[in-house]
């Protein structure tokens, strides 16, 4: 069976909220798979209709070709991760794996195997009530490895997890990629994903915005411009203006110039004797690339319009790293 | 595993080889979710305690302690209880009647015409007191007394026997070996309508016919007697049921009652067949009973007879309507099922609810997506572990209890047969109970609301029902159509429609027949679990 995720059309409506309006995408084996976009944006819903758990009104969602109720041992088709907290609390952990592995027709064998890979076997007796969040998305992951599926996909796991435990994730991720399984990813936070993902499927308000390489999308992000610290910023505008490009000062010594690439730049500047410090192509940060995409699609903006940044770009990731916040082309305006 | 191994794309080969597909493994799935939670087995565990503590209870709490009239030790326990003679089929029996009798060898038959049946009963206010002692009797009938013609197998308490009667208000009746009854012309006997009986033995087998004018005869029915010797004790008899009005008020009963007599008139007395002796004999049967003064005597005038007799010819009736019956019948020990299907009704809601509370249910249906297989694995499961759980209670509360009741009292005995239904059937009211709960749970998603609608459905009939907080009518309906009918199946003695008695869910009698009665809640739990089925395969996880 190919390891392909196909969503096709989906739409789905929960009341008068159009939940999912015509979520389109294909998750591809070999690559971790970035599923972003802001909170609401029907990311889980995409991935429970996936599993066959919510049902679409209209489109279809196949797993290497398959319907998800087709397959008669799913874990061993798709591994999910939904929600780590979805355990009973008074099962131990390796209980919960076992009626799992059980109802897949899988040995307590395999669910030793598991337990070792998410690194829980300090834990695996004790309940699963007394976990830390962490710890239940590890224990999320093993779950999803039981049936050894060709596709993964979890739901925000570096959700409460600590720097090292996303750093042991974000490697495991790439590894089970680089076996060849397609692993999809969902993340509010574009942060988490960075070096994660190589492949990204952006949604917002049921649909999806951009499906597209990390690197397309930033170049797309940074537009060609280019960033120049000159001294002599006057000259320079009416240099460059009078080539045919856009420019805008952001600073006392700084312009942003669009309509020209950087090689181009300093050639005509120095033609014409002007005197610059640096020239450098603008390289937008992901998350910024995503800010902009998103922009229209954060369903609750923040009332102040200060930062561009809508609830869920809270700035800092779970993993402690500053995302990028006031950038130059928000200044240059 | 290592992080960030680049290796170049292959299609992934999953090492996991799927075992066979099947409702086995989804069994196997919600089994393992069953046993690994350990609130839910303690759970199971309570549910057998409280049976078994409130059983044994029952059993163990109740003590007589007595004292001969006239003086005489005090005695205690089972001592002071009567003894009672058993019938052919083992059951205890009441047999007390005057009987004009002689012996009649081998195959025969008898006629008679019954002219009148009038009687004496104790006085309405037994605390009144009247010219000749505590109170004077007055004219009345019990509607049970009765008179005709009795082949029986000897003179012994407890005999084989049939008989043809006349009844106060009964009508015309085939009675025999205590337990069956089947009904002849309707009607009260007086000298304008008298009634012909006939009996004719052809060897073990006794027919019984009656007749209005004594020429055209009307088969009532034919019984088997067995073991009814070559030479039978045939000819007239009369009994007469003690007095026993039950009077029920809110929150219990109250019984007034005392012995009564009857007196029939007899004539045209008929024999066919060998009639060795020639002469009657009279025998108050069971005599030594409670007979008022001058009961049980017969006088011969002519061809005309006048029998008079107090008692009855009837199986014991179980329960506490009436003084000096049996204080137990298995049913009894079983008085803690309510309690244990209390907490069956928790955990096999939870067993569902939990799963909704934790978001746990999307983890099984995305492991089974055949939703109808789990809502069917989940349902077998509680249903078995309920049953065998049940079975072990029931078992050790009605072994346990047999054996305490009849150190201190009196267990009134059942077959085997009964007594494995009973045990069986509380263990299947507390199945299927729990997959009516499970159901519920799946219905509502809500544990508290699943745990209260079935309690109020079941547990809360019965125990307005049985604890005679209710008019028996009242009580009747309830136990006929809400979910706690399926408490029919514990009762363990059969309501006879020939003795008067209060039969009420208080005294372990209940309107529907035993099967019944579960399967009003087999009813239930289908339709519900239906339900279920259908809403979980609809609705979003």
């Amino acid at each position: 069976m190919e390891a392909t995720v196909e969503v096709t059309g989906l739409r789905k409506r929960f009341g008068p909220t159009l939940a999912l309006d015509g979520m389109s995408f294909t998750v591809k084996p070999g690559h971790v798979t970035g599923f972003v976009g802001p909170n609401g944006a029907g990311k889980s819903t995409t991935m429970r209709v996936i599993l066959g758990l919510d049902a679409a009104d209209e489109g279809h969602a196949l797993i290497g070709g398959h319907s998800y109720h087709s397959l008669r041992h799913p874990l061993n088709h798709v591994g999910a991760l939904l929600d780590a907290a979805a355990l009973q609390p008074s099962r131990s952990a390796r209980n919960h794996l076992l009626w799992l592995a059980h109802s897949q027709g899988l040995t307590a064998r395999r669910v030793d195997e598991v337990i070792e890979q998410a690194g829980l076997q300090a834990a695996a007796r004790r309940k699963a009530g007394g976990y830390s969040l962490g710890m239940r998305q590890r224990l999320g992951i093993a779950a999803a490895l039981l049936g050894d599926p060709p596709v993964l996909m979890m739901d925000e796991p570096f959700n409460g997890m600590d720097p090292e435990g996303i750093y042991w994730m974000r490697g495991f991720l790439r590894a089970l990629a680089a076996q060849g399984r397609a692993v999809l990813v969902s993340s509010h936070l574009m942060g988490e994903l960075q070096d994660t993902a190589d492949h990204l499927v952006v949604v917002g308000r049921g649909r999806v915005i951009a499906d597209t390489t990390v690197a397309d999308l930033i170049a797309t992000a940074s537009g060609g411009r280019v960033t120049l610290r000159t001294t002599a910023r006057s000259e320079a505008m009416t240099v460059l203006a009078h080539a045919g490009a856009t420019v805008a000062a952001t600073d006392r010594d700084t312009l942003i110039i669009s309509g020209l690439a950087a090689e181009k730049v300093v050639a005509l500047l120095g033609e014409s004797g002007v005197p610059f410090s640096e020239v450098s192509a603008h390289r937008a940060t992901l998350e910024e690339a995503y800010m902009e995409l998103t922009r229209d699609a954060v369903e609750f903006r923040a009332l102040t319009p200060a930062g561009g940044s809508g609830p869920s770009g809270s700035g800092v990731s779970p993993g402690g790293t500053v995302a990028p916040r006031a950038s130059t082309e928000e200044a240059a305006r | 595993m290592t992080a960030g191994t680049v290796t170049p794309y292959q299609p992934y080969r999953p090492g996991q080889q799927a075992g066979r597909d099947g409702f086995a493994q989804v069994l196997h799935a919600e089994w393992t979710k069953f046993r690994t939670v350990r609130g839910w087995v303690i759970g199971l565990l309570a549910a057998v305690l409280v049976m078994l503590g409130l059983g044994l209870l029952s059993a163990g709490g109740s003590s007589h302690t007595c004292q001969t009239s006239g003086g005489g030790p005090t005695r205690t326990g089972r001592a002071c209880l009567p003894t009672y003679a058993v019938g052919p089929g083992g059951e205890p029996v009441d047999d007390s009647f005057y009987f004009v009798r002689q012996p009649l060898a081998g195959n025969g038959s008898i006629t008679v015409r019954v002219t009148s049946l009038t009687g004496l009963l104790p006085p309405a206010n037994p605390n009144a007191s009247g010219p000749n002692g505590p109170a004077d009797t007055r004219p009345g009938l019990m509607p049970w007394a009765k008179a005709g013609l009795i082949i029986a197998g000897g003179t012994n308490q407890g005999s084989a026997y049939a008989a043809m009667m006349v009844t106060a208000g009964h009508g015309v009746r085939l009675q025999d070996n205590y337990t069956q009854d089947t009904a002849g012309e309707p009607g009260a006997v007086s000298a304008a309508s008298p009634r012909w009986l006939r009996l004719t033995r052809s060897g073990g087998t006794i027919t019984g016919y009656d007749s209005s004018d004594g020429t055209h005869w009307t088969q009532v029915g034919a019984v088997h007697l067995t073991g009814l010797p070559s030479t039978a004790q045939a000819g007239l008899f009369t009994a007469s049921p003690d007095y026993n009005v039950v009077s029920q008020s809110f929150g219990g009963t109250s019984t007034t009652g005392g012995p009564t007599q009857a007196t029939a008139v007899f004539d045209q007395l008929g024999r066919s067949g060998t009639w060795p002796a020639g002469t009657w004999t009279g025998d108050a049967i069971g005599a030594g009973g409670s007979g008022p003064p001058g009961a049980g005597a017969y006088h011969q005038n002519g061809s005309q007879f006048s029998v008079t007799g107090s008692g009855d010819i009837a199986p014991v009736i179980a329960g506490h309507g009436n003084e000096g019956d049996p204080d137990f019948t298995i049913t009894d020990f079983l008085l803690g099922t309510f309690a244990g299907l209390i907490a069956v009704v928790v955990v096999a809601t939870m067993f569902i609810t939990a799963e909704y509370r934790r978001g746990l249910i999307r983890t099984t249906l995305a492991a089974s997506p055949r939703r109808g297989r789990v809502l069917a694995a989940k349902a077998i499961v509680v249903g078995a572990v309920t049953f065998v759980a049940g079975l072990v209670a029931a078992t050790v509360a009605v072994i346990a209890g047999t054996a305490l009741g009849n150190k201190n009292s009196y267990v009134f005995p059942v077959s085997w047969l009964t007594e494995l239904r009973v045990v069986a059937g509380a263990a299947a009211l507390l199945a299927v109970a729990a997959v009516l709960a499970l159901a519920l749970g799946t219905v509502l998603r809500r544990s508290a609301a699943a745990v209260s609608i079935v309690i109020v459905a079941i547990v809360l009939p019965y125990i307005l029902a049985v604890g005679s907080v209710l008019p028996v009518g009242v009580s009747d309906w309830l136990l006929r159509i809400t979910p706690a009918a399926a408490f029919a199946v514990q009762q363990a003695v059969p309501q006879y429609p020939q003795v008067t008695a209060l039969y009420s869910p208080g005294s372990g009698y209940f309107p529907l027949p035993p099967w019944a009665g579960l399967a009003v809640l087999c009813g239930y739990a289908a339709l519900v679990l239906g339900l279920a089925a259908v809403l979980l395969r609809r609705r979003d996880a």
